[in-house]
């Protein structure tokens, strides 16, 4: 583990040699090979949600989750590489909010900056809260605690501090292109880490028949049930998924998020960002082996208490609790424990809720033996600080350009705003590590996830589709659209209500006139109302004033601009030709899995 | 840019790989492994770590000793492409 601290160190400070424009620091110089930026595309976002977030939905709602990847991520990923990216990186925009000021107006940008400059500040601060539990929880620093008579209760704090000193560390020296590399090398640490546990849990329950048997039918079938909201684990119903997660969700993400956009940007010509999202697709469909099938494997393995492991052993010791909770979990889940209180959490019913979010690090624990161990933890560490660095170097990015070069001081030398990147880079992941202490209030990381996007993210792919394909669209109509649809988001979530839940920060906080079977449905539903909303507004504001002339808009609209040429290359490097072959592919697991 | 990264990534997988292996060898059929049922992960994917780590090196180190073709005046794009 230490020498991957050194290596992730190593790197940036090998890079800061280069780093001598704001373009190298933001950019990576746009001088980067498709493969690098293709791995870091995913690896982006493979944060906490991810590896986390996924084992523990993959325990909670079954192999159902791997829509979050199949539907929810692979159709945008090929729609942005075909048809979004000649705009992003032939316009010459150097950011996300820039390609809307350039295509819209400067209050648009102004408006996308701040709500994006705020939720990469989010994603960073949950990153850094699941690491901080996750090495609470794994005790991996107790016996170091112990011996420098330190009280343990301040270990969660003091790996919160560790790993922003560290993912600072290597932005501060090598800016985006050491955050691109290092999400390359954890991506292939993740990869190492966790293949083998996936292997020995098959294995070890008996390969997927046996799982299949260990579970009820749900589980192991991703479209059962889907036409009645009530009968799947997930419960959304078929109409919710495609659209809410399909469309609205997967395509605000995927292709306006600048946190992703970013890799694609940073390769070296149009071509290879082309290429970035349909290479990275490719891994991303068979993710959900990877991250998911540990959720479903820690289900199906036989309770804790049977089996001792020596991380329950080690918390017995140093709480004495963790022995007499163990039978209230399920499988290798555990009950969930409020990490400031140390008592146990409990639903209204006053059923003790599980903390899913432990599925995947007990897996870790319990099927690896010492050596491997290492590498698996390791894995799982190198998937937070990717997850935060993408959002601290996209948060620097948007900052500097958007914020503070257009607003607080233009016309400043290049070197000046290198250090102002630098700074901001510090100032991010201060703000990170205030959010990390908000984040303990929530069950599952996912779902407060999927509800900070569906605030901002959802309505902004309507601007983003009307913008780039109906040349009519003008800025007022985008900015006021982009302000309906948050405020949509923020009403249908104040007047909706998850089943179970009380009103608060779950929902229904303004009255309960409609509930939820569950949280994931209700998300759902609140990105297809932004997204409505937006779009409506959008439409109804363009018709309403006057369009910007035709020439200012070449390169930015799809019916303007020059098709890009595919001729010259070969048949298997067209997108299109990519496209199509990732379809059937979807197609065909989506078939197995059914 | 200048620095390849298949030469840290190879050189980072080659020396946990090649640790990992050792250590594997050196607790062949010890209690540790009726966890990983029954099989010695560690010796297992330490070499397969161990391979991959050598093979991401040497193409480092390949793509190093050619360097790719100087673009042509006037594109940003290499020979050959």
């Amino acid at each position: 583990m230490l020498l991957y601290f050194v290596f992730v160190l190593g790197i940036g400070f090998a890079l800061k040699r280069y780093m001598k424009t704001s373009k190298d620091f933001f950019q990576a110089g746009r001088s980067l090979p498709a493969w690098i930026c293709g791995l870091a595309f995913i690896s982006a976002n493979l944060g906490a949600q991810e590896v986390i977030g996924m084992g523990a939905s993959g325990a909670k709602y079954g192999i159902a989750t791997s829509h979050f990847y199949w539907i929810g991520a692979i159709p945008a990923m090929i729609f942005v590489g075909v048809f979004m990216m000649p705009f992003y990186y032939g316009s010459k925009a150097r950011s996300v909010p820039e390609f809307l000021r350039l295509r819209f107006d400067e209050k648009t940008r102004a408006y996308n900056a701040c709500s994006f400059a705020v939720m990469t500040v989010f994603s960073s601060g949950i990153s850094m809260y699941a690491m901080a539990r996750l090495i609470q929880t794994l005790h991996v620093f107790d016996s170091l605690f112990i011996r420098f008579h330190m009280p343990v209760e301040w270990i969660f704090h003091f790996a919160i501090i560790i790993s922003a000193v560290i993912v600072l560390g290597y932005i501060f020296l090598g800016g985006l292109t050491s955050a691109i590399y290092n999400e390359v090398l954890q991506f292939f640490l993740i990869v190492a880490g966790f293949l083998p546990l996936v292997w020995v849990g098959l294995k070890n329950v008996g390969g997927w028949s046996g799982l299949k048997a260990a579970l009820p039918v749900a589980y192991t079938h991703s479209w059962n049930g889907m036409t009645n909201p009530h009968n799947n684990p997930l419960g959304v119903e078929w109409f919710g998924l495609s659209m809410g997660l399909g469309f609205v969700l997967s395509f605000g993400y995927w292709c306006t998020d600048f946190l992703v956009i970013q890799t694609a940007m940073a390769s070296d010509s149009e071509e290879s960002a082309r290429r970035v999202p349909l290479i990275a697709a490719i891994p991303k469909m068979f993710f959900p082996f990877l991250v998911i099938l540990p959720g479903l494997i820690a289900i199906a393995t036989p309770a804790i208490t049977e089996h001792p492991v020596p991380g329950a052993m080690h918390a017995s010791a140093s709480s004495g609790a963790a022995q007499d909770l163990a039978p209230m979990g399920k499988g290798l889940i555990p009950v969930k424990v409020d990490p400031v209180s140390g008592k146990i959490m409990r639903d209204q019913k006053g059923q003790p809720l599980l903390d899913y979010d432990l599925a995947i690090p007990n897996m870790l624990l319990f099927y690896f033996p010492t050596g491997i161990l290492g590498l698996g933890l390791t894995a799982l560490l190198a998937s937070f600080m990717s997850g935060m660095a993408g959002n601290v170097t996209a948060f620097n990015t948007v900052w500097t350009y958007d914020l503070y070069q257009s607003y607080i001081h233009k016309n400043a030398s290049d070197a000046h705003y290198l250090k102002v990147g630098r700074w901001t880079t510090v100032c991010g992941i201060l703000l990170s590590i205030a959010t990390a202490y908000v984040a303990v209030g929530f069950n599952n990381i996912m779902d407060t996830l999927q509800l900070v996007f569906s605030f901002v993210n959802a309505p902004l792919f309507a601007t983003f589709l009307l913008g780039m394909f109906w040349k009519r669209t003008t800025g007022h109509a985008a900015f006021t659209g982009l302000v309906s649809g948050t405020v949509a988001a923020i009403l249908h979530h104040g007047l909706t209500l998850p089943m179970d839940a009380h009103p608060g920060i779950h929902g229904g906080w303004i009255a309960v006139i409609h509930r939820y079977p569950s949280e994931m449905a209700q998300n759902f539903w609140t990105a297809i109302w932004a997204f409505s909303a937006n779009f409506i507004i959008t439409v109804i504001i363009s018709l309403l004033t006057g369009p910007r002339p035709e020439n200012e808009l070449v390169g930015l609209v799809y019916s303007l601009t020059p098709k890009p040429v595919e001729h010259h290359m070969e048949w298997y490097e067209r997108p299109k030709v990519i496209a199509v072959g990732l379809i059937a592919l979807l197609i065909a697991l989506n078939l197995i899995f059914k | 840019m200048n620095l390849d990264l298949r030469i840290p990534m190879g050189l980072m997988f080659t020396i946990v790989g090649a640790m990992m292996s050792v250590y594997g060898f050196f607790t062949r059929g010890s209690a540790i492994y009726e966890r990983s049922a029954g099989m010695n992960i560690n010796l297992i994917w330490g070499l397969v770590m161990l391979v991959f780590g050598i093979t991401m090196f040497a193409l480092g180190r390949k793509a190093d000793k050619h360097p790719p073709a100087k673009p042509v005046r006037g594109t940003d794009r290499p020979h050959g492409h």
